[in-house]
């Protein structure tokens, strides 16, 4: 997947998270910066599941931002990809 | 400092033989096996005896002139009651008193501690107070003792315990200072009426009993004598007349409202129906909830099934909101028993009706006399932090392992009552309430009988009896390890909370035992 534009996905509420997403020049690699109300107890799975769900996008070069308020891991990896299609041009959202 | 021997209790906590700062603990064995020989080895100690010369003036000017006239010490131990809750400015305002008199190594025995009280914060940084005795604590002073400020640990006891430990001396009450909404000059007084009314005195009566020092404050001075009164003058010292004993809006404020969140609802939905096919829903069945979350909202469904079923409850016991003095009113229950009032209708049912009854904390939870209310409870409701596959109880300390909740009579009614219901979420956002082992045990799964979640109910394999009830009922009942497997799917499994090795607070039982102790969170 390419991405294109900055973009996010989800929102500040409690269980929900926030994912924004910003392409990066070719072999910088990831940042991913996370913030988490769970950190102590998911901090490891959330980064794991996070570099997973890139694996699955093919996307090695990428600055992702997470705020996290306790969001099971489906709702992560949803707001993840819908992040990351937004960005690509593949599907719309609120900073396409 | 030689390191004390660690022994095991009954359920599996490391609990150290003595601890500095308190002494000698005895290692939780069961919650009746020290009820069970009838009466309690410790020793009683005896309450003060004072004089007083006829007509001898109580009032004070203020409170700083009180508190000077019962000569403050350092190392003393001071009291106070949390009827006014989130809204009580007494017990800042007394220990901001004493630390401007210097006095220091303080230990602080209030009933329970809200986030009203993070204004003391700096008082523990600064050797001022030096151990806390309470049946909670939240807010910035749990988080701060987790952390390890204090010096001594804090002890976390229940309502019942707690009248307990005043009666064996461990909490020796050098002052009390004792809120009152109305009072008289001779120190006869109520929580009952007053422009900050805020209902039962109960926590504060063994406190006017025992402390050595008894200051009665309010806002609210009336002519002789003060009617009804819950403390009479016969214990007080001293009267204090104050522009305000806190924020009445916090105080006084409102009714507690019944949960609107859908999953509450649910819970408290499927609650219900457990208690209706448990076989203890009976006529004159007696009957407490907690006030927050799904709890309370179990009365609201319970209330339509005793009309549809015409069933009559004897007694309401305990916290008691506007929503119990309703069903009271309905006559669906003939009398409520009040040691604690959690809104502003309460104070007037208490007040005018004579089957809404006053009662201290010793009759309604202390397990070391002739018969506490909790003993004659039916069925009781009580929330819960975590709980394990044990079906034992946290009710202390939050997933980052602060202090953040409150003991309180959880661990009493539930040891009473013939059934004990506990509601709550099986997940609070990602993280796992139904567990395979809880942070901190405050209530021994032995008094849990039925857990009801959303995702499944659990009934104690201790109460073969009670899961039969509910299958014939068609109630699906989970097994509880299940139920905790299938969180664990949901959720992740948690890494668990680092602790170091240093205890900052112990768990009594009611009976004095040690259930369980809270170690200092790790940076």
């Amino acid at each position: 997947m390419e991405l294109k534009i900055k973009a996010q996905a989800g929102s500040f509420e409690s269980s929900d998270v926030l994912i924004m997403v910003e392409p990066q020049p070719l072999g910088v690699g990831r940042k991913i910066e996370l913030e988490s109300i769970v950190l102590q107890q998911f901090g490891e799975d959330l980064l794991n599941q996070i570099n997973t769900d890139l694996d699955t996008f093919a996307i090695s070069d990428v600055r992702v931002i997470i705020n996290d308020k306790g969001a099971l891991p489906p709702t992560i990896s949803a707001r993840l990809e819908t992040a990351l299609k937004r960005s690509a041009g593949i599907q719309s959202g609120t900073l396409s | 400092m030689i390191k004390a021997k660690v022994v095991k209790n009954i359920l599996q906590r490391d609990i150290p033989e003595k601890l500095e700062g308190i002494g000698e603990l005895e290692p939780f064995a069961g919650a009746f096996t020290k009820l069970k020989k009838g009466w309690m080895e410790e020793e009683t100690v005896p309450p003060p005896n004072k004089a007083k010369m006829p007509h001898s003036d109580k009032t004070c000017s203020d409170l700083k002139e009180a508190i000077l006239r019962t000569n403050p010490k350092d190392g003393m131990t001071v009291s106070f009651h949390h009827h006014l809750r989130g809204g009580d400015s007494l017990l800042v305002q007394s220990i901001q008193i004493l630390a401007e008199l210097g006095i220091k190594d303080i230990t602080l025995a209030s009933s329970s501690l809200t986030s009203a009280h993070d204004p003391i914060l700096p008082y523990l940084k600064d050797g001022t107070i030096t151990q806390i005795y309470s049946s909670g604590i939240r807010g910035e002073l749990g988080k701060a003792i987790a952390e390890g400020v204090m010096p001594k640990p804090a002890v976390i006891h229940s309502h019942g315990g707690r009248v307990r430990s005043v009666h064996t001396g461990r909490i020796k009450i050098d002052l009390a200072v004792i809120a009152a909404s109305a009072s008289d000059e001779e120190g006869n007084c109520t929580g009952s009426h007053g422009k900050s009314a805020f209902g039962s005195m109960g926590y504060a009566s063994i406190d006017a009993w025992y402390a050595k020092q008894v200051i009665v404050v309010t806002d609210h001075i009336v002519d002789y004598p003060c009617v009804p009164r819950s403390i009479s003058q016969n214990y007080v010292d001293y009267v204090v007349k104050v522009d305000s004993i806190g924020d009445p809006s916090k105080i006084a404020g409102g009714t507690t409202r019944i949960t609107k969140a859908p999953m509450d609802l649910q819970i408290a939905r499927l609650a219900a129906n457990v208690i209706e096919h448990s076989g203890e829903l009976k006529e004159d069945f007696s009957f407490q909830v907690g006030a927050g979350g799904a709890s309370l909202a179990v009365a609201k469904y319970l209330r339509k099934i005793m009309r549809r079923r015409e069933i009559k409850g004897s007694f309401i016991l305990g916290g008691v909101t506007s929503y119990g003095v309703d069903m009271l009113n309905e006559g669906l229950f003939r009398s409520i028993f009040d040691v604690q009032s959690f809104d502003a209708a309460v104070s007037t049912s208490l007040m005018d009706n004579p089957y809404h009854i006053e009662i201290p904390a010793g009759l309604y939870a202390n397990p070391f006399n002739c018969g506490c209310m909790t003993n004659k409870l039916d069925i009781v409701v009580l929330g819960a932090l975590e709980i394990d596959t044990d079906f034992n109880v946290n009710v202390i300390t939050g997933s980052e392992g602060y202090v953040r909740g409150a003991s309180g009579g959880h661990c009493d009614t539930a040891s009473g009552a013939n059934l004990t219901v506990v509601v709550c979420p099986s997940f609070r956002g990602r993280i796992p309430i139904v567990k395979d082992k809880v942070h901190t045990i405050v209530t021994p799964g032995e008094s849990i009988d039925v857990l009801v979640t959303e995702r499944g109910i659990c009934v104690n394999p201790k109460r073969p009896e009670l899961r039969e009830n509910l299958i014939k009922a068609g109630i699906a009942v989970k097994d509880i390890k299940e139920l905790a497997t299938e969180v664990e799917k949901i959720t992740g499994k948690a890494k668990p909370i680092e602790n170091t090795d240093r205890i900052v607070g112990v768990v009594e039982y009611r009976d004095g035992s040690i259930i369980d102790v809270i170690r200092q969170v790790k940076d």
